[in-house]
C-alpha cells in the first residue's frame, strides 16, 4: 500500500500546482469583473456582467470541455495544463467578482462621499478608500472559494492532466485496490484543504489589521 | 444515431436542430440526478444538523468532523469511491443512483450549514418565552423555532439545488447519460465538438436561470416572520 503513495504525492504536487495558479489567476479576474461590474462605462458593465452570468450559469465540467474539446476547432488549441488552469481560473473568478462586488458595495456611502468632498479621483477613491476597507470583508468568502477550487482542481484528470485524481484512477485500473487508493486520495486532498484554510486563516488575520479603527 | 434520433449534418443549423431532441434527453437525465441528489442532501443535512447540535460531544464532535470531511474532498474522489470501493462490499447500486448519492454526500456537508446557520438565528428569546410558557422541549422546536428558521432556510437550500445541477456533468464519469456525456459521445461520434458543447452551455444557462428566478419568487413569496405549520 505505501509503495503507492509516491505516485500519489506526484498527482498532489501537480494539484497543488493547479490550486496555486488558478486560485492567484482567479483572484485578478475577481477583481477586474467585480471592479468592472461597478464601472460607470456601459461596455465594461456589460461585459463583466455577462462574464459573471455565463460563468455562473454553466457547468465548471462544461467550461473545460468547451475549452478543451471546442476551442481547438475554432483555431486556439491549449496544452491540458493551459486548458484546465484557464477553466479553473475563470469559472472561481466569476464566483469571486461576485464577492468582490458585494464587499465595494459594503463600504458605507459616506465614504465615497468624504472622497469626493476631498477631490480623489473615482479611481483614488476606490484604491485609497474603499479597497482597504472591502478587502478583509473578502477574505473569508475568499477563503471558502480557495478550497471550491482545490476540489474542482480534480476535474483536470478527465482532460488527461495527471494530477491526484488521475493517478488514483490509473493506480485502481492497474492494481484493483480501490478502497486503499481512494482513502489515501481522500485523505490527501483533505490533508491539502486543511493546509489551504490555515494560510487562508493567516492571510486573514494580517489583512484584517487594515479594518477600519485597525492598527491595534 | 443516439436515443433514436439520427444527426443531419447537412449544415450547422441542421445539426443543432437535430441533436437538440437528443439533448433535451440528456437535460432530463440531469433534473432527475439533480432533484434525487438534493432530496438526499436535504434529509442527510438535517441529520447532521441535529446530530451536530447534540449536547453529547461524542455524537457532535465525530459527526463535526465527517462534515468537514465530506466538504473538504472532492465530489469526483467521492463518486469514485463509492462506485468503485462499495461493491467489494457487496453493495451494488446503478451509475445512476450511486450519483445521486454522491452528489447527495457531497451536498449534505453544505445543507447541515444552512440547517444550523437557519436554527441559531432564530433569536434566544424565542426559546427563553417558550420556556416560561411552560412548551415543551418539542412544541419549542417544532412550532416557535422551526416555523421561523425556515423562511431562512429555503432559498439558502435552492441556491444549493443550483449548485448540484452543476455538479451532475460530474457523473459522467460513472457512464450516467446527463447532458455533457450525451454531448461528448454526439462528438466523439461526428466529429463536431464546438456545436454540441456550446448547446450544453446554452442549456445550462437556460436552466440556472430559470431556477435562480424559481428559487428568488419562492423568497420574496415567504412570509419573513415565519410560516404557521398545522
Amino acid at each position: 500500500m505505501l509503495d503507492m503513495l509516491p505516485t500519489l504525492l506526484g498527482g498532489a504536487w501537480v494539484t497543488v500546482e493547479l490550486t496555486f495558479w488558478s486560485t492567484l489567476i482567479g483572484a485578478l479576474c475577481s477583481f477586474a469583473f467585480g471592479i468592472g461590474r461597478l464601472s460607470g462605462n456601459p461596455v465594461v458593465k456589460s461585459v463583466s456582467v455577462a462574464y459573471i452570468e455565463v460563468f455562473r450559469g454553466t457547468s465548471l465540467l462544461v467550461q473545460m470541455f468547451w475549452i478543451f474539446f471546442a476551442l481547438p476547432l475554432m483555431g486556439v488549441s491549449l496544452s491540458p495544463m493551459t486548458a484546465g488552469i484557464a477553466a479553473l481560473s475563470l469559472n472561481i473568478g466569476a464566483y469571486g467578482a461576485e464577492v468582490v462586488r458585494g464587499a465595494i458595495q459594503a463600504v458605507p456611502k459616506s465614504q465615497y462621499e468624504a472622497s469626493r468632498a476631498l477631490n480623489f479621483t473615482s479611481w483614488q477613491a476606490l484604491w485609497y478608500v474603499a479597497l482597504p476597507q472591502a478587502l478583509p470583508e473578502m477574505l473569508p468568502p475568499f477563503g471558502n472559494l480557495a478550497v471550491q477550487n482545490l476540489k474542482d482542481t480534480a476535474l483536470v484528470s478527465l482532460i488527461t492532466l495527471s494530477d491526484l485524481a488521475f493517478r488514483a484512477e490509473s493506480l485502481r485500473n492497474l492494481t484493483q485496490k480501490s478502497t486503499e487508493i481512494y482513502g489515501m486520495t481522500l485523505l490527501i486532498y483533505f490533508a491539502l484543504a486543511l493546509v489551504l484554510t490555515a494560510v487562508m486563516k493567516v492571510l486573514e488575520k494580517r489583512i484584517g489589521r487594515w479594518k477600519a479603527g485597525g492598527g491595534r | 444515431m443516439l436515443f433514436g434520433y439520427h444527426w443531419d449534418l447537412t449544415s450547422n443549423w441542421t445539426f443543432a436542430l437535430s441533436i437538440l431532441p437528443i439533448l433535451l434527453h440528456g437535460m432530463l437525465v440531469t433534473i432527475e440526478a439533480t432533484l434525487l441528489g438534493f432530496f438526499i442532501a436535504a434529509v442527510l443535512g438535517l441529520v447532521f444538523a441535529v446530530l451536530r447540535g447534540s449536547p453529547t460531544r461524542l455524537i457532535s464532535y465525530p459527526v463535526a468532523f465527517i462534515v468537514e470531511f465530506f466538504r473538504d474532498t472532492p465530489l469526483l474522489v467521492q463518486l469514485y469511491f463509492l462506485y468503485f470501493v462499495l461493491p467489494n462490499y457487496g453493495i451494488l447500486l446503478p451509475a445512476f443512483m450511486t450519483g445521486a448519492v454522491a452528489l447527495g454526500i457531497q451536498y449534505s456537508a453544505y445543507t447541515s450549514e444552512v440547517y444550523r446557520a437557519g436554527i441559531e438565528a432564530v433569536s434566544r428569546g424565542q426559546t427563553e418565552a417558550s420556556r416560561a410558557l411552560n412548551l415543551s422541549r418539542a412544541d419549542t422546536f417544532t412550532r416557535i423555532i422551526l416555523p421561523q428558521a425556515v423562511p431562512r432556510i429555503i432559498p439558502a437550500l435552492g441556491n444549493y439545488l443550483i449548485s448540484i445541477m452543476k455538479d451532475v456533468p460530474v457523473l459522467s464519469v460513472v457512464t450516467v447519460l446527463e447532458m455533457l456525456n450525451v454531448a461528448k459521445i454526439i462528438g466523439d461520434r461526428t466529429f463536431q465538438y464546438l456545436i454540441p458543447l456550446t448547446m450544453v452551455g446554452g442549456l445550462y444557462l437556460l436552466l440556472t436561470l430559470f431556477a435562480s428566478f424559481l428559487v428568488r419568487a419562492l423568497d420574496t413569496r415567504l412570509p419573513k416572520r415565519g410560516i404557521p405549520l398545522k
